[in-house]
């Protein structure tokens, strides 16, 4: 209590912190940055390391012999795909129960609300197979999940004729202790969410399933198998799920000790690992790697078929067998080996993995308290006008005069900004039938750009809201705005970093120092424009272009642009069929909080 | 002034209708932060069930709420809606006619100081005029129907919504000088909840202090009006007892009800600070501690109704904090009826050194509450040490807001008394600091 209530040593405090102000933002803004930086410096990260004691050693002996015969199985599974113009079910459920599994099926239908013209498709209707393999020694209380998605065209055969041989090979093993579930979903993750929601009897999405015939225990663990070829050169382990949920941290490194065992590559976001972190090369590269998975993380979208896994506090991944043109090869056998070393460690799990603990919040909570400070700063000049009397006491006339037009002042923007806000989720998708019928352009085409046009209208907040307002802005009006933005600013990213931290990172990265610098006082045309710059829709262009610059794939300005529009249609799309939170984040709460900024810049 | 509250009334329903409409009421209703094991409506609706199958609605260990409130869903059930939006509307009225009233009796009381000269010189500045208190019934209403606390309440369908206007009109009759309905309403209140019992403190000041009746312990006119209060308060808590039992035909209802508010056997999170002590602590432990926890909500009183027996109003009002901050299970509803009185100490606002600390962290922690809940229970990223850390901060903001308010009401009294400028013996200027 002394340091609040005594009132000599709080005034030294807030005039240290007034007189402080702008080092300590650019200082904490430095170190944010820096540590952030730091991350992907070796030395500077803890060692990777097992927090579960029964997955501490790969000392399993694998001995899955029957690689080529499932390439045999995966061919016959293309033959029949073609034949049946889709997912072969009566040869999937045929073949399953050849191999002594409890199979049922399931289907789905799901009517997309605007066509995706990345994977074509806008009435989905489909099928899920899926074979149990009860487990022979104890209760059947758990299981778990290996699932290959089986998609249209010529690739992931060679996944579902893994499974298959997989299958049977575990149905004549006896050391099994939990429900072994084989899963061959269609039309990826459509298919997967439908099977998760009947397995879990929720319906979060208002998708149509058939009701699951027969259930496993509750699920532990899952892996989402992706194979296109007959030998690869190296796996990659995808972790990124929706809402940038990452599986728990025991699960990668199982993957990874496994691969070092069997002798198999493997890498991390496509790249492969190099040992010299000491040199300037070797730096960037990790650095490479780690932005590669923060924007990952920051899109919220599943990159594989496990990421629906996650929401219902499953630890999943998705493992891709690539085929690049390295000497050294793999061939399918290694493959089912690993597979089976990582399913008979995960059999001997005796509880659901731990934590996983984020070390990260420190670098935000340095970003952040830049916006506090500057809220304590406007704070101050507030609650004290210029003829200080003893002790904090204002003259009280000229407060109560300014109180209410403070209030109307601040209420008025916060108000339309946020009825812009929510314009911007939901016209969209009401309005594509009519914009459809009055422009030349496709459905996907309309909603991504009423979306961009209701963005853009957006920034002639400023003059409505002056025209609403009677009087006139005073100086006092625009630090409460500010003051009230600001603290929103800081609230909204820690909640976003706490559930997604790439994101809030992102975003605070961008949106933190227009909260420090935009007053009314500074040049309108040039504070537009940085402002402008530094919107989330700018952030989110120049993400692509990095994004792509990252993974070795640079593009033109022309594909960039029509790349930024696929990944705002998709977005939107990931929104409404797996519940991703982006969308409404950025479109509800984000974009209005910089609308306000904007609005404080032409505060007249 | 009745017109500006016509159109809060209107707009305050219009949002809970278009809210019970959406799809966010169902989500809301299962928030643990604004329902209660004792407020759930989930459970009301279960024990309406039980009622109708003819078995006793408290065999299931599921309803927890008094037989008078089944008994009143057991005929507007299908009115349900109506019900809470109607109880925070006569919450709301309630305590804007006690408001205005209150601040005739302060307008009046402040005058014949004036007149007779009572007040130091400089402290001119400190009266409160007309003008300034004009509006302050009207945002008392404001501060209740349009706090989001309190919409979530309404729209969750939260018995606590019932409560608060139960203990709202105790209010109102207490200031308006009614001592039989005064007594009435807080024995209802009791009934409800247990702890409203200690509103019989700040009730008792004010209604003597209208009497003029002084409160000293050797006169018979002190003890006669005690008498007479006490009698009516319990004679109207054995009617509503009585009542309650000869509804139900047996005495279920008292372990179900009071046990289960005194004894806290459910520890599902909430926004107290019970549930994560108690699921920490011993078993062994556990009844001394419950003792401990119980009597520090009902042990404040006696400090409190000494230090402010000149000001019963303020006493209430910061006995109703305590109560919502200590309480077994606490809804964001209770903090909402406290918080609705902040308007009525406006003038304190130049003596308020926490004030701005104290809403950052309020805001903080209430929007906190659902992401670790999220990160706690769906993700798995979390645990709930997270989540009672928020709920033990957001504690630590109420009472520096609550200590602050009384601070500063002790202050203002004290430059009332003693001039504003404040000498040391030596000349210099003097500050007030709490120690």
């Amino acid at each position: 209590m002394g340091l609040l209530s005594d009132p000599n040593r709080r005034r030294a405090l807030i005039s240290l912190l007034t007189r402080l102000n702008s080092p300590i933002c650019v200082v904490c803004y430095m170190a944010g940055v820096a540590w952030f930086m730091g991350l992907a410096f070796e030395p500077f990260t803890l060692r990777t390391y097992m927090s579960e004691n029964a997955m501490g050693s790969t000392m399993v002996e694998e001995r899955f012999p029957a690689g080529e015969r499932a390439l045999t199985t995966g061919r016959e599974f293309s033959a029949h795909k073609k034949k049946a113009g889709g997912m072969p079910v009566d040869w999937l459920v045929k073949t399953m129960q050849a191999r002594g599994l409890e199979v049922f099926t399931q289907r789905f239908s799901r009517k997309l609300p605007f066509p995706d013209e990345n994977k074509e498709r806008y009435m989905v209707k489909g099928t899920n197979v899926y074979g149990i393999l009860r487990a022979p020694r104890a209760p059947r209380t758990e299981a778990l999940v290996l699932s290959a998605p089986c998609t249209p065209g010529d690739s992931n055969n060679q996944a579902v004729g893994l499974l298959l041989g997989l299958a049977q090979y575990f149905r004549n093993q006896i050391y099994w202790a939990k429900d072994i579930i084989f899963l061959v979903n269609e039309h990826d993750l459509i298919g997967m969410q439908a099977w998760l929601e009947g397995y879990h009897h929720t319906n979060t999405t208002g998708m149509d399933w058939s009701p699951l015939q027969g259930r496993g225990g509750s699920i532990q663990a899952a892996l989402s198998l992706e194979l296109s070829s007959d030998v690869i050169t190296s796996m990659d382990l995808v972790l990124e799920g929706l809402n940038g949920q990452l599986p728990n941290l025991d699960l990668a490194n199982l993957f990874y000790a496994f691969c070092q065992k069997i002798g198999v590559l493997c890498t991390i976001q496509g790249k492969l690992q190099r040992n010299d972190w000491d040199s300037v090369s070797g730096y960037s590269h990790s650095v490479q790697t780690m932005m590669l998975m923060v924007m990952k993380q920051a899109s919220g979208r599943p990159w594989g078929d496990h990421g629906l896994f996650l929401r219902y506090h499953i630890e999943a991944a998705s493992i891709k067998g690539i085929n690049s043109f390295r000497q050294y090869k793999t061939d399918v056998t290694t493959i089912g080996r690993l597979l089976e070393g990582m399913y008979r460690k995960l059999n001997n799990l005796l509880e659901p993995f731990g934590l996983l603990l984020t070390d990260y919040m420190l670098i935000l909570t340095l970003l952040l308290h830049l916006t506090v400070v500057q809220a304590l700063d406007l704070w101050v000049q507030l609650a004290t006008p210029p003829p200080r009397t003893e002790d904090g006491i204002t003259d009280k006339e000229q407060v109560r005069h300014t109180y209410y037009f403070r209030v109307l002042s601040v209420l008025t923007p916060l108000v339309i900004s946020h009825l812009t806000g929510v314009a911007l989720y939901t016209l969209p998708i009401q309005f594509q039938e009519m914009a459809v019928e009055q422009f030349p352009v496709s459905e996907t085409e309309a909603v991504v750009l009423t979306a961009i046009g209701v963005y853009t209208a957006g920034l002639a907040l400023p003059h409505n809201t002056h025209r609403l307002l009677s009087g006139e802005g005073t100086e006092q009006g625009w630090r409460v705005l500010k003051l009230v933005a600001v603290l929103y600013l800081a609230v909204l990213l820690g909640c976003t970093a706490l559930i997604n931290f790439s994101l809030g990172f992102i975003l605070a990265l961008t949106l933190v120092p227009v909260a420090a610098f935009v007053t009314p006082h500074v040049p309108k045309v040039l504070s537009a424009f940085i402002l402008v710059i530094l919107s989330p829709a700018c952030t989110l262009l120049f993400s692509v272009f990095f994004f792509q610059e990252l993974q070795e794939l640079p593009v033109s300005f022309q594909e960039g642009w029509l790349l930024y529009l696929s990944v705002i249609s998709q977005g939107i799309l990931d929104h409404f069929l797996y519940g991703s939170l982006v969308y409404p984040l950025i479109a509800l709460l984000v974009y209005p909080c910089w609308l306000l900024f904007w609005n404080i810049l032409f505060w007249k | 002034m009745a017109a500006p509250l016509t159109l809060l009334v209107i707009l305050s329903v219009t949002i809970r209708a278009v809210l019970y409409r959406s799809s966010l009421a169902e989500v809301i209703s299962e928030r643990v932060e604004v329902v209660s094991p004792l407020t759930a409506w989930k459970r009301v609706v279960e024990g309406l069930a039980l009622l109708d199958l003819g078995v006793s609605p408290y065999s299931g260990d599921v309803f927890h709420e008094t037989p008078l409130i089944i008994y009143l869903f057991h005929f507007v059930v299908d009115y349900a809606e109506i019900t809470f939006m109607l109880a925070d509307v006569i919450t709301a009225v309630a305590l804007y006619m006690a408001v205005m009233d209150y601040n005739k009796q302060v307008f009046r009381k402040q005058k014949y100081a004036l007149e007779a000269d009572r007040y130091p010189l400089d402290c001119l500045e400190l009266i409160r005029s007309p003008k300034e208190m004009y509006y302050i019934p009207l945002k008392v209403a404001m501060f209740y129907l349009l706090n989001p606390f309190t919409i979530l309440s309404c729209v969750a369908k939260s018995t606590c919504g019932l409560n608060n206007a139960v203990i709202a009109l105790f209010i109102l009759t207490t200031i308006k000088g009614n001592v039989l309905l005064s007594a009435i309403f807080l024995s209802l209140a009791t009934y409800q909840s247990i702890y409203p019992l200690t509103l019989c403190a700040p009730a008792l000041l004010y209604l003597m202090q209208r009497q003029f009746i002084p409160v000293n312990f050797r006169r018979v006119s002190f003890w006669w009006f005690i008498a007479q209060y006490a009698f009516m308060y319990l004679g109207s808590l054995f009617v509503i007892v009585g009542l309650s039992f000869f509804l139900l035909g047996s005495w279920d209802y008292v372990p179900s009800v009071y046990g289960f508010i005194l004894s806290v056997p459910d520890l599902t999170p909430n926004i107290g600070l019970f549930w994560y002590f108690f699921a920490e602590m011993f078993e062994h432990f556990r009844l001394f501690f419950l003792c401990v926890f119980q009597i520090n909500v009902f042990f404040y009183t006696i400090p409190l109704s000494i230090k402010l027996k000149e000001h019963p109003v303020f006493l209430i009002f910061m006995q109703l904090a305590v109560i919502s901050i200590f309480k077994s299970y606490p809804t964001v509803g209770d903090i909402a009826l406290y918080m609705a009185f902040l308007p009525v100490w406006s003038h304190l606002h130049r003596f308020l050194r926490n004030i701005f600390l104290v809403s950052c962290v309020l805001l903080a922690c209430s929007a906190l509450f659902p992401v670790l809940w999220h990160l706690w229970i769906y993700a798995g990223s979390a645990n709930s040490n997270f989540y009672y850390a928020i709920t033990l901060l957001f504690n630590v903001a109420q009472i520096l807001l609550v200590s602050d308010y009384f601070y500063a009401f002790l202050r203002r009294e004290h430059h009332l008394s003693y001039g504003l400028y404040l000498k040391r013996k030596d000349g210099s200027e003097a500050t007030l600091v709490l120690k």
